[in-house]
């Protein structure tokens, strides 16, 4: 795989403050990869460090084998970055600033036209560009944020909270620019959406206090949670003694636990195993009535809670 | 080259999408006429020079080009426009020659507008329009040099006010240590050089001695080499402060 984003032991203090703490990652082409962590948790500062804006106090970071403090003009030149909050001149147009953007990436004539029209179209602004940025909604201020990433179809897009304050619809939209792009491109995005993640990412980080505290898809975070692959059996409230004994005694599970005031059953296996086989093959051969069976999948809410402090984690068994 | 020359362009056209440009400009001529007709007796003096009109420039450069000059950065930074216009592909170098010589050619578009004046002048008599043109060409330089100092201060500080409080300041104290009344503290007691050398730095001195007509390299050196100084500053102090 393809090395186009190479975070290294990236830090920054503020004074007595370390926001981000030795923090190295690797991000190939193809990859889609959804950056989370609380609020101040050193998102923001990893993303402006990465995109050249804020010096590193020790570490490295690379775009597309560019040092982004060695050669900041050539690593500049392959990243789209979309800064935090609205950073558009307010008293430009969009047409007016993308043409500036479009300039300085070193677009003339036709092919400038060319690429502020394609840009235009993507994050749908034809219907404001020539209204001055400053009396856009925060939704389209973002995307005309957005399209100036874009101009220039870079091989690395950083885009910090993409989809803050666009409606459901424009959310939808984002999302699926996003991963028609990701072909070719390496993307980072960060967001406070946990099912945006699911839904477009390849890959999740979690950093809390500065420090990468979880690397892995989206699927495998979820799994972590200690309800993942749990079966629950809704049946006669008579025979959940009975099956709570016969459950417990299967091969795998960790513990039985009445739900629902004692018409439903919650059998939890050990590390997250596939039990839902047996369960229905004991349930069928007992007369306990049963009227649901389903299989909970982990949920990455509960993992991202629990890894960055929101919840305790759960006692070992 | 291209990228300074894109930020130039963006910059200039920024002051004329706003009110901003021709508040100033009205501001500026109104002010530079006032002065010229009513504190400098254009009329009574009987002279067809410009003379009266150029004796005021340093002081009203004193409060209109640090006005020019205080959103340079402070806004750009209060706003949060900093951060994409620098990850874009520019250095900051670049950055900072664009802004401050669209600044500058804005304030050069002002003086420009000040021609009805040497039409007048033209009118009235038969004026040496070399003395003229050395006295726009210095006034300018002169402007230019404020500029510097103001763009350099507005990078130190997300708040315009402080910004142009400051740079105004600075400039006072640049203008003034050429004057009667500074000079006099000095003389008698400080040895000489060290008066020169006050009277030196001043805008007033090096400026007086362009308006009489005379361009001598000494006084272009000082103002450019205060721009330059300024302009280094600025790039400095842009680095080091822009993520604040």
């Amino acid at each position: 795989m393809e090395e186009m984003i190479a975070i290294r032991n990236l830090t920054k203090r503020f004074g007595a403050i370390t926001a981000v703490d030795h923090v190295s990652f690797a991000v190939g082409r193809g990859e889609i990869l959804g950056f989370l962590g609380p609020n101040g948790a050193g998102k923001s500062t990893t993303m402006k460090m990465l995109a050249g804006f804020l010096a590193p106090s020790s570490g490295s970071a690379a775009v597309c084998g560019f040092d982004v403090q060695q050669q900041p003009i050539q690593a500049k030149s392959q990243l789209g970055y979309l800064p935090e909050g609205a950073s558009a001149y307010p008293d430009m147009t969009p047409r007016g600033f993308l043409g500036f953007v479009a300039a300085i990436r070193g677009f003339d004539g036709a092919e400038r036209a060319k690429r502020i029209a394609i840009a235009v179209e993507r994050a749908n602004l034809q219907d404001v560009l020539e209204q001055p940025i400053d009396t856009l909604s925060k939704g389209f201020k973002r995307r005309v944020g957005l399209a100036q990433a874009l101009i220039h179809d870079p091989k690395v897009l950083v885009l910090d909270e993409p989809t803050d304050g666009l409606d459901p619809n424009q959310k939808f939209e984002v999302r699926r620019l996003i991963e028609a792009m990701a072909a070719d491109k390496a993307i980072v995005v960060s967001t406070h959406i946990l099912e945006e993640v699911e839904a477009a990412c390849t890959r999740v980080i979690i950093i809390a206090g500065g420090r990468v505290v979880a690397d892995g898809t989206p699927a495998g975070l979820a799994a972590r949670d200690p309800i993942h692959n749990a079966v629950l059996l809704r049946l006669d409230p008579s025979a959940a003694e009975v099956a709570r004994a016969k459950l417990g005694a299967l091969d795998g599970v960790k513990a039985v636990d009445t739900v629902e005031n004692g018409a439903g059953l919650l059998v939890r296996p050990v590390d997250g195993r596939s039990l839902v086989a047996e369960i229905g093959a004991l349930a069928r051969s007992e007369p306990w009535r049963v009227s649901e069976l389903r299989v909970e999948h982990g949920r990455l809410e509960t993992v991202f809670r629990q890894i960055t402090g929101g919840l305790p984690m759960p006692a070992a068994a | 080259m291209r990228a300074t020359w894109i930020i130039f362009r963006r910059e200039l056209a920024a002051y004329f999408a706003t009110p901003l440009a021709y508040v100033f400009i009205v501001v500026f001529l109104v002010l530079a006429g006032s002065l010229t007709f009513f504190l400098g007796g254009f009329f009574d003096r009987g002279q067809a020079d410009l003379q009266p009109f150029f004796t005021f420039h340093p002081w009203l450069y004193l409060f209109l080009i640090p006005a020019i000059a205080m959103r340079l950065w402070a806004e750009e930074r209060k706003t949060g426009t900093i951060e994409l216009f620098l990850t874009l592909p520019v250095t900051t170098a670049q950055a900072v020659l664009g802004k401050f010589l669209a600044a500058w050619v804005f304030c050069g578009i002002a003086l420009a507008l000040t021609f009805p004046l040497w039409l007048t002048v033209n009118v009235l008599g038969e004026p040496d329009n070399g003395v003229i043109l050395a006295s726009y060409i210095g006034s300018w330089l002169m402007a230019g040099a404020f500029l510097a100092i103001g763009a350099a201060v507005s990078a130190l500080t997300k708040n315009q006010v402080i910004a142009f409080v400051v740079a105004a300041v600075l400039c006072f104290l640049l203008t003034v240590s050429g004057s009667s009344v500074v000079l006099g503290f000095f003389t008698g007691w400080a040895p000489q050089i060290v008066v020169d050398t006050i009277a030196s730095f001043s805008f007033i001195s090096h400026f007086t001695s362009v308006m009489r007509g005379v361009i001598d390299l000494k006084d272009m050196v000082y103002f450019i080499s205060l721009i330059v100084f300024f302009l280094f500053a600025n790039t400095a102090i842009v680095e080091l402060k822009k993520a604040d």
